[in-house]
């Protein structure tokens, strides 16, 4: 243990600790900003400085470990006054139209400033003499770089936690920004939009692209019925940005929120995201038994899963040659999309053309997956507006909604039904678990071998988990695979899902099903959920996300009531002709710049 | 205070047999070689005047199977031309003083970082340095020198950020510690030392630290070699003893209207006329990694700042808040006080923001931006304002 002063306070700390976090153990607050959890440690904004005994310069407390007889002081007047003048420099080269902005009181340099640097600035404003880039062309999110503050955690979390780059430091000195691939719009560049960089961006340089003005002018329209599904993960998560602690459940209240802002039809993501199991198990059972019984050597193995938007975007830039293991299902929002304007229209008897379909999701990649050109098998563009659960949030908060006082309510029929394996899609290894309670089912007419349905082994957050499932004792149809065992993984954020596709690609893994998500922790961890996001925050909306599954009456998906009617009464069958029409797409190869 | 004159010293461009020198070092132990170095009192000729010794003892300390000794060719300091005479001229005492470095800290491998705008000295440095090869393979040592090659960036000078470079990475400082001599290129114990630093510590193997010690001061020991420029009858490279005046060295390069000396580069000192007789160069005045610029009487000293300031703007690798955004701040400043847009008293909140950015700064080049602005206009204020 390293034992050093702070403040005069005695504290023993490992040693490697940085003096930031052994100050956090005395409960002493250094203000930072380039800092982050999920991230390494930079220390270039310089904001967190403190003295050190005996050094030339301030240091900086987030970048220094500690060492033996280490004395520090975090506030002297030296520290404050350069503290002050970093925190007018930011302010200087950043556009401060706070009241206009999107993350207005919802920004840690704001905050900052709040706290050091009110009254009359003294530095001149940098900002009004240059040329700023705002980048519009991604459909899930907006790039201003006046607002830009250089802490680079949106490079650090695209290289880190994404292994994408898509943005990157360009230029130097004044000229210094971040930037994409010879400075091309965002949308022509390896951005897979997964908005990981939205939520760890402490300014309004990077904000989600948002429709709420779109979502009300529809609601207001007499002429339109709007239509919403709710993703899984948005449940657990609202309630940050409404006033609860992370962990909260709050579908029933959300269920009713969403009533009150008037849409006309409050349903659930959770349905299509049975309806996904049903698909995408047949479609892993028929790729096994042609590549078992049949010999069929053209099936792609493993088959990898389709429910992430960013990751589909990933493998299309970087991985073009494994589109063939990519299941061909949608994802759960853009089969509710289609259904919606299909089934749900002719079920309620209502004209299509005249339907507005709204998803609430904890992404930005959704956004971009709703505008892709496949995704209009109803014939109308299938989700017409996608928000994200902070945009949710926000048109609460302008609807003027007592949300902690809502009673709760239940979500509406036709597709609105849903069990605990839909729920946890939410979580990383959520879609892998429902999957098996199915297909394990199917193959062997029991139930899978885990105590109370909870698949353990594919749940957590180690960023890569592998899990073997041998089946034994097959009904008839499925004999082939008897003995056989399943092997499995699962990665969440795309630097994980990296690392799984070289092992693929070098022939060093040999999986049979492999689920991605491109976010940490799946869902819950999406780039439209609140902020801001931790390992810590994330566990406790992964928490609520299985506490919702347990509470569930049913927690199969192939026991949905509302997914048996719809295969009774309009698809057939899982995989059938009229699934692949609607439920089922194809994917594009994409540049790798 | 000891004054010891103006003195030229013929050290740096000596004519030697490496080989000579060489067999001696590898006939010394580690501990010897850094001993030397230690007792010579050495300090870096970069700029920054950290011991030689010191630093290659900490280097040595380090258990590692791959060490480096990179030699920092990348002279950016904007009136240094010093190394570039050194590696056209003195190229084997460059590669001889990498590997006695080699031996002292125990590392095979040397890297040379040029700088990109001295690409044209390749052909000849190659082919010394395939002399060099020869030679160590005749001396029975295991000990490989390379080049690569800058790309003009004025902050890959920086020792870390010269280490960013060479591994392929974008040219920026890194948090210290580590310090270099723990984890260096590719996080590897490394001594970084300029160009001259070797060849100076190759003489003192030569002829021993004693011969070196009688040169200079207690602060400042040896000779060094001094770009100078300006308004001077004499540009060009001189190697003097350490410890002159800096009115003695104006009595020796000056063209008589001498109004002020920029000692050390855009990050170094602006020392008036009024303060010539009581400013030495060196560690205990005002230190230079050899550029000495001299200006005259009819040069405006907000010219001058302003082009400091220019450069430092531009070269700035845009990292730390201090430093990207605090350049630009005493750039505009300056700028809109000549212009008279805004109050004199403006100059007093950019000497203040100058000394943030100089304890606030994460690397060298932040923390120096400070000396310019603040000896200029705290010398020469009327010229800025008015």
């Amino acid at each position: 243990m390293i034992n050093l002063l702070i403040n005069d306070q005695k504290v023993s700390v490992q040693q490697g600790t940085t003096v930031l976090a052994a100050a956090k153990k005395l409960k002493i607050n250094i203000p930072t900003l380039c800092n982050h959890d999920d991230l390494c440690v930079a220390g270039n904004c310089r904001v967190c400085v403190v003295e050190q005994k005996g050094a030339r310069t301030l240091i900086a407390s987030c970048a220094t470990p500690v060492f033996e007889g280490m004395e520090i002081h975090t506030n002297t007047l030296k520290v404050r006054n350069a503290r002050k003048h970093i925190i007018e420099l930011l302010l200087s080269e950043h556009r401060s139209d706070c009241t206009k902005c999107y993350k207005n009181q919802n920004c840690e340099l704001q905050a900052l400033a709040n706290e050091f640097a009110f009254g009359d600035h003294i530095l001149l404003d940098l900002v009004e003499n240059k040329k700023y880039n705002i980048d519009r062309s991604s459909p899930s999110f907006v790039k201003d770089d006046s607002k830009c503050i250089r802490c680079q955690r949106c490079v650090r979390t695209c290289a880190e936690l994404q292994s994408v780059s898509a943005i990157a430091v360009a230029n130097k000195g004044a000229h210094q920004k971040i930037s994409s691939f010879h400075d091309r719009p965002m949308s022509h560049v390896v951005c897979t939009n997964c908005g990981q960089c939205v939520n760890r961006c402490p300014t309004g340089a990077l904000v989600e692209k948002t429709y709420i003005d779109q979502v009300w002018d529809a609601i207001y329209d007499p002429d339109k019925h709007v239509v919403v599904q709710t993703a899984p993960a948005v449940r657990v998560a609202l309630g940050e940005d409404l006033g609860y602690d992370p962990g909260e459940r709050v579908t029933g209240k959300m269920v009713n929120a969403l009533r009150q802002l008037g849409f006309n039809s409050v349903l659930d993501t959770d349905f299509s995201a049975d309806l996904t199991i049903m698909e995408e198990g047949t479609e892993l059972l028929v790729r096994l038994k042609k590549a078992l019984v049949d010999g069929d050597k053209k099936v792609s193995l493993p088959m990898f899963t389709s429910c992430s938007p960013g990751w589909i975007k990933f493998i299309e830039h970087k991985y073009p040659e494994f589109l063939p293991n990519l299941s061909t299902c949608k994802s759960p929002q853009q089969m509710f999309g289609a259904l919606a304007k299909t089934f749900y229209a002719r079920k309620r008897n209502i004209d299509p053309s005249k339907i507005v379909s709204v998803s609430i999701m904890p992404c930005t990649a959704k956004k971009f997956e709703a505008d892709r050109p496949e995704m209009r098998a109803s014939g109308f563009k299938d989700v017409d507006y996608v928000l994200t659960t902070r945009e949710l949030a926000v048109m609460i908060k302008q609807a003027g909604l007592d949300f902690r006082n809502l009673e709760e309510a239940k979500y509406d029929s036709i597709m609105g039904d849903s069990t605990g394996a839909a729920v946890i899609f939410g979580a990383t290894g959520g879609v892998m678990e429902a999957a098996l309670r199915t297909a394990y089912e199917i193959v062997t007419g029991r139930e899978v071998p885990f105590g109370n349905l909870n698949i353990t082994p594919v749940r957590g957050m180690e960023g890569v988990k592998e899990a073997t499932i041998k089946i034994e004792g097959c009904v008839e149809a499925w004999k082939f695979l008897e003995g056989a065992e399943l092997k499995v993984a699962i990665a969440h954020g795309l630097a994980n899902a990296n690392k799984i596709m070289k092992m693929v690609r070098d022939g060093k893994a040999t999986y049979h099903f492999v689920e991605i998500m491109a976010c940490p922790g799946g869902c819950i961890g999406g780039g439209g959920q609140p902020i801001p996001t931790n390992l810590k925050i994330r566990q406790k909306r992964m928490a609520a996300i299985y506490a919702e599954d347990e509470h569930k009456e049913l927690r199969k998906s192939h026991l949905n009531p509302d997914v048996i009617a719809i295969y009774k009464e309009f698809l057939d069958q899982p995989n059938s002709h009229k699934s692949h029409e609607l439920l089922h797409t194809h994917y594009v190869e994409r540049d790798n710049y | 205070m000891k004054n010891i004159g103006l003195n030229k010293v013929d050290l740096i461009f000596e004519k030697i047999d490496p080989k000579e020198v060489l067999i001696k070092a590898y006939k010394m132990s580690s501990a010897e070689i850094i001993q030397n170095m230690l007792d010579s009192g050495l300090k870096g000729r970069g700029g920054a005047g950290f011991p030689t010794g010191l630093k290659w003892k900490y280097t040595a300390a380090e258990k590692s199977p791959e060490k480096y000794i990179v030699c920092n060719a990348d002279e950016g300091e904007p009136g240094t031309f010093k190394d570039r005479e050194i590696l056209d001229r003195a190229s084997n005492k460059v590669h001889g003083g990498m590997a006695i470095a080699g031996k002292a800290i125990g590392a095979k491998k040397g890297i040379v970082y040029l700088r990109g705008e001295y690409r044209y000295l390749l052909p000849k440095l190659m082919h010394e340095l395939n002399t060099f090869h020869k030679l160590i393979k005749e001396i029975g040592y295991d000990f490989n020198i390379e080049y690569r090659m800058g790309s003009g960036a004025y902050i890959c000078g920086e020792e870390s950020a010269l280490f960013e470079s060479i591994e392929g990475k974008r040219g920026e400082p890194r948090n210290k510690p580590p310090y270099p001599t723990v984890s260096g290129l590719f996080e590897k114990p490394t001594s970084i030392n300029n160009v001259e630093t070797l060849v100076t510590a190759m003489m003192i193997i030569k002829h021993g630290s004693k011969n070196f010690t009688q040169y200079g001061t207690k602060d400042s020991r040896g000779s060094k070699v001094f770009s100078v420029s300006g308004d001077t009858p004499t540009p060009g490279i001189f190697e003097l003893e350490l410890g002159m005046t800096v009115q003695q060295f104006v009595t020796e390069f000056g063209d008589g209207d001498t109004k002020a000396v920029q000692v050390g580069g855009a990050s170094g000192f602006c020392v008036p006329r009024k303060k010539f007789a009581e400013t030495i160069i060196g560690f205990e005045g005002v230190p230079t990694g050899g550029s000495m610029k001299l200006f005259n009487s009819s040069r405006s000293m907000y010219n001058v700042l302003h082009n400091y300031l220019d450069f430092f703007t531009e070269e700035s690798c845009g990292q730390c808040t201090p430093c990207r955004v605090g350049c630009q701040q005493l750039l505009l400043g300056v700028e809109k006080v000549k212009k008279g847009e805004a109050k004199s008293t403006y100059l007093t909140e950019l000497m203040k923001l100058a000394d943030t950015m100089k304890i606030a700064a994460k690397c060298g080049l932040g923390q120096s931006v400070g000396n310019a602005f603040k000896s200029i206009v705290g010398n020469f204020r009327e010229e800025i304002i008015y």
